[in-house]
C-alpha cells in the first residue's frame, strides 16, 4: 500500500519552546490516522507542518509524493484542511460561506450544500456563522474541509465542542469518508474517539511520538493492568499506600485528584480486598485497559477529557 | 438574492451536481461584497458620511455666501421695479424692504442688518449706499446694481451696450463652493472606502484564519487581490455616482463640463492608490483596533493637507508642497478641473500615471511587511 503522508524527523522551535521534536511518521493511504496527546503536546504545529501551512526548521515531508513547502498548488485540491479553531469569513451565513469555500475548487452550489445536509446544518444554512453554537461551528468548518472531495483530510479536534449525539454522527461520517478510500489524519482529546475511530494512532508529548500502533495492539501490550477507581476522601493516597504494600497487594500509578482515588494494578484480588475492608468501596469501578492507560503510562498524566 | 436561494417546488429537475461551476473570483467578490453591505459601520463611515459632510458644507457655504443680500428701496426706484419686474429669477439673490425712510434704512445698513440701500438721485443717478463689514456681500451688492444701471442703460439706448456686465456671469467665474466641495468630499469618501476596505479585509480575514485558509486553497493571490480592487473600485464609482447626483441638486447646482466622465477613472487610479495605503497598515496592524487607528491618523491630515474640506487656492506654498506628496491631491485637483472647469485629458492623465505611481510604491511595501499568520 502507498503512503500518504510521509515525515522524516521533523522539528519546529518557537523562541524557548520545542513544539516539535523530530516526528516521524508515516499514514497509508486510505488509513484513519490519530495523533493524541495532553494539550501542547505540538499535535497541532505537526498538522500544520504535514498540510504546509508551517515551515518546518527540519525534517523532510511528503504528502501524496509531492512536498507540500513551499506552497503547492497541484496538491491543494487534493486535500482538505480542518483547523483547530474555525476560519470562517464574516458576515456570511453557513450556505453561503460553504458555497464561497466550494468555489475555491470550481465546485458549484449544489453540491455545496448537500455538503452542509450531510453534517445535518441545512436547517441553519441562513444562520450567520458568527451566531452559530460551537457544535455548529465545528461541522461547518468540517464540511467545508470535505467540500472538494479531498484524498487525504486532516481534523484538528474535530469533535471538541460537539454533543454527545452530534459526536456520534460526525464519527459516522468520518468512517464514511473514510470507507470511500479517503486518507484521514485527525487530533484528538477523546480517547474512546480514538479507539472507535483509528486505524493507528501515535501518543505524542512534548513534541515527540512517544508511541505508534493499532489502539487495541497498544491496549493489549499493558492489558495485564486493570484500572481501580473508588471515590475520593474515603482513604488518603499515603494511608492506601501504606496498607497496600502491608497486604502486598502490588499496584502502580497511585493518585487522588480530588474526585478519585485510582491506581492500576496487575492482581486486583488483593487489592479489592484490602478496600474493602477499610470500607472504602464507595463508587467503585474496576475497568480494564484502555487507551487511557496506555497515554497514562506514556505521558505520565492522569488522561483529563 | 435571496430568490435563487429558494427554487420553488415546481422548478424543473435540477442539473446533476457535477455539472455546476463556480469560480473563486466571482465567489471571493461576492464575499467581500456582502462584507461591505451587511457592515453598518462601514456602510456609515463610506457612504452615508462623507454625503452628509456634502449636504452640511453645502448647506453652510451656501448660507454665508453670495445668495442672499438684503436691500432697503427707499422711495421708488425705477431701474430695481423694472429689472424685479421682468427678471423675476435672475435677481433672486436680492431680499428688499420697502417703507424705510432714508435715515432708518441708512441706520440699518451701519448696524449690518441690512446690506444696502437703494434710492434714485437727482439727475437721474442711481444712489447706493452700503456698508463693507462683509465684503462679499458688499460687492455682490454693487455687482448686482451695477448691473441694473448697464442693463437699463442699455436698454435706453435701444442698442447693444458697447461694454456690459452681467453680474451672473461674475459669479459663475470664481469658484462656487460645491464646485471644490464636490471633488474635495468624493476624495475623502473613496479614500476612507479604499483604506478600510483593504486594511480590513486583510486584519479581519488574518484575525480570524480565513487568510491561511485562503493559502489552502488553490487560487492565487493575484484572484484574492483582484476580488478585492472589483469590489473597491464598484465601491467607489457608487460613491462618485451619489456625489455627482446630489451635487446637481438644483439646490447646490453643480455644472458638469464635457469631460466630466473623466473623474471615472481618475476615481479608480485614486482607488488603486488608496488601496494600497489600506494594503499598508493592513499588513502591519494585528488587530481592527490598530488598523483604524493608522487609517485615521493617515487619512484625516491627508484629507486636510490634501484639500479635501478647504480648498488649497489660497493656502501657503509650504502647504501646496506637502499636499503634492500625497496620493489625495491628485484625485481632487483633476477631478475639480474636469467635473466643472472644462479640464480634460491634459489635466487628468497625468494625475493618473502618479497615483498609480503611489500604488505601485506602497504595494511594494505592503508586499515587504504582509504576513498571512498572527504567528
Ligand atoms: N504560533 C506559536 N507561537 C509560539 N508558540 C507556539 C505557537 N504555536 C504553538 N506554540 C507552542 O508550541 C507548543 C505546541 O503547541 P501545539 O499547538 O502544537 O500543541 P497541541 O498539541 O495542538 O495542543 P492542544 O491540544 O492544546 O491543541 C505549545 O507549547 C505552544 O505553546
Ligand atoms: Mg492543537
Amino acid at each position: 500500500m502507498s503512503e500518504a503522508i510521509t515525515a522524516d524527523g521533523i522539528r519546529k522551535r518557537y523562541g524557548d519552546v520545542q513544539a516539535v521534536d523530530g516526528v516521524s511518521l508515516s499514514v497509508a493511504t486510505g488509513e484513519f490516522y490519530g495523533l493524541l496527546g495532553p494539550n501542547g503536546a505540538g499535535k497541532t504545529t505537526t498538522l500544520e507542518i504535514l498540510e504546509g501551512i508551517r515551515e518546518a526548521d527540519e525534517g523532510r515531508v511528503e504528502l501524496l509524493g509531492l512536498s507540500p513547502w513551499p506552497r503547492n498548488p497541484k496538491l491543494l485540491p487534493r486535500i482538505g484542511v480542518q483547523f483547530q479553531a474555525s476560519a470562517f469569513f464574516n458576515k456570511l451565513t453557513a450556505r453561503e460561506t460553504i458555497r464561497t469555500f466550494a468555489s475555491f475548487y470550481g465546485i458549484g452550489p449544489r453540491a455545496a450544500d448537500a455538503m452542509l445536509e450531510r453534517v445535518g446544518l441545512t436547517e441553519s444554512a441562513n444562520v450567520l456563522t458568527d451566531k452559530m453554537s460551537g457544535g455548529q461551528a465545528q461541522r461547518l468548518s468540517i464540511a467545508c474541509a470535505l467540500v472538494h472531495d479531498p484524498e487525504l483530510v486532516f481534523l484538528d479536534e474535530p469533535t471538541t465542542g460537539l454533543d454527545p449525539q452530534a459526536r456520534r454522527n460526525l464519527w459516522d461520517l468520518l468512517r464514511d469518508i473514510n470507507a470511500e478510500g479517503r486518507t484521514v489524519v485527525l487530533t484528538t482529546h477523546y480517547l474512546d474517539e480514538a479507539e472507535v475511530l483509528c486505524d493507528r494512532v501515535s501518543v505524542m508529548d512534548h513534541g515527540k511520538v512517544l508511541k505508534t500502533g493499532a489502539p487495541a495492539a497498544l491496549v493489549r501490550e499493558i492489558d495485564d493492568t486493570v484500572r481501580v477507581r473508588i471515590e475520593s476522601g474515603l482513604l488518603t493516597v499515603d494511608r492506601a499506600r501504606e496498607l497496600l504494600t502491608a497486604a502486598g497487594a502490588e499496584h502502580t500509578n497511585l493518585e487522588d485528584d480530588g474526585v478519585t482515588l485510582a491506581l492500576s494494578t496487575a492482581e486486583p484480588g488483593p487489592v479489592l480486598a484490602v478496600l474493602a475492608e477499610q470500607n472504602a468501596l464507595r463508587g467503585l469501578e474496576v475497568r480494564g485497559a484502555t487507551l487511557e492507560d496506555v497515554f497514562l503510562q506514556l505521558t505520565g498524566r492522569e488522561y483529563r477529557a | 438574492m435571496t430568490a435563487t436561494e429558494r427554487p420553488p417546488a415546481t422548478a424543473p429537475a435540477p442539473a446533476p451536481a457535477g455539472e455546476e461551476k463556480a469560480n473563486a473570483f466571482v465567489g471571493l467578490s461576492r464575499v467581500m461584497l456582502l462584507g461591505f453591505l451587511r457592515d453598518k459601520g462601514t456602510l456609515f463611515f463610506t457612504l452615508a458620511l462623507p454625503l452628509m459632510f456634502l449636504l452640511l458644507f453645502g448647506v453652510i457655504s451656501k448660507g454665508g455666501g453670495t445668495s442672499h443680500v438684503k436691500v432697503a428701496e427707499v422711495g421708488q426706484v425705477k431701474v430695481l421695479d423694472d429689472a424685479l419686474a421682468h427678471a423675476e429669477g435672475a435677481l433672486d439673490a436680492l431680499e428688499i424692504t420697502k417703507d424705510l425712510n432714508e435715515a432708518d434704512a441708512l441706520a440699518k445698513v451701519k448696524k449690518g442688518d441690512l446690506d444696502g440701500l437703494v434710492m434714485e438721485g437727482p439727475d437721474g443717478t442711481l444712489v447706493l449706499r452700503f456698508s463693507q463689514a462683509d465684503q462679499v456681500k458688499s460687492s455682490t451688492v454693487q455687482g448686482i446694481v451695477n448691473s441694473l444701471v448697464q442693463g437699463a442703460n442699455q436698454a435706453a439706448s435701444n442698442a447693444p451696450a458697447k461694454y456690459t456686465l452681467d453680474s451672473s456671469k461674475v459669479e459663475d467665474d470664481s469658484t462656487k463652493p460645491i464646485q471644490y466641495l464636490t471633488p474635495g468630499l468624493l476624495a475623502y469618501a473613496v479614500a476612507m472606502g479604499a483604506v478600510y476596505g483593504a486594511s480590513f479585509t486583510l486584519v479581519t480575514w488574518r484575525k480570524k484564519r480565513v487568510l491561511r485558509r485562503l493559502r489552502l486553497a488553490p487560487i492565487s493571490a493575484g484572484t484574492i487581490v483582484g476580488a478585492r480592487v472589483l469590489v473597491s473600485v464598484l465601491v467607489a464609482l457608487a460613491q462618485t455616482g451619489l456625489f455627482l447626483i446630489v451635487a446637481q441638486a438644483d439646490y447646490f447646482g453643480l455644472e458638469l463640463t464635457g469631460n466630466w466622465w473623466l473623474v471615472l477613472p481618475l476615481v479608480v487610479c485614486a482607488t488603486l492608490a488608496f488601496m494600497s495605503i489600506g494594503l499598508v497598515t493592513g499588513s502591519l496592524a494585528k488587530t481592527e483596533e490598530s488598523a483604524n487607528g493608522m487609517n485615521q491618523l493617515i487619512i484625516l491630515p491627508m484629507s486636510f493637507l490634501g484639500g479635501a474640506f478647504i480648498p488649497l487656492d489660497f493656502a501657503p506654498s509650504w502647504l501646496q508642497d506637502i499636499s503634492r506628496a500625497l496620493p489625495l491631491r491628485y484625485l481632487i485637483v483633476p477631478a475639480k478641473s474636469v467635473l466643472s472647469q472644462g479640464g480634460g485629458l491634459a489635466e487628468a492623465l497625468p494625475a493618473m500615471g502618479i497615483l498609480l505611481g503611489f500604488t505601485a510604491v506602497l504595494s511594494a511595501v505592503a508586499w515587504r511587511f504582509f504576513n498571512w499568520d498572527d504567528a
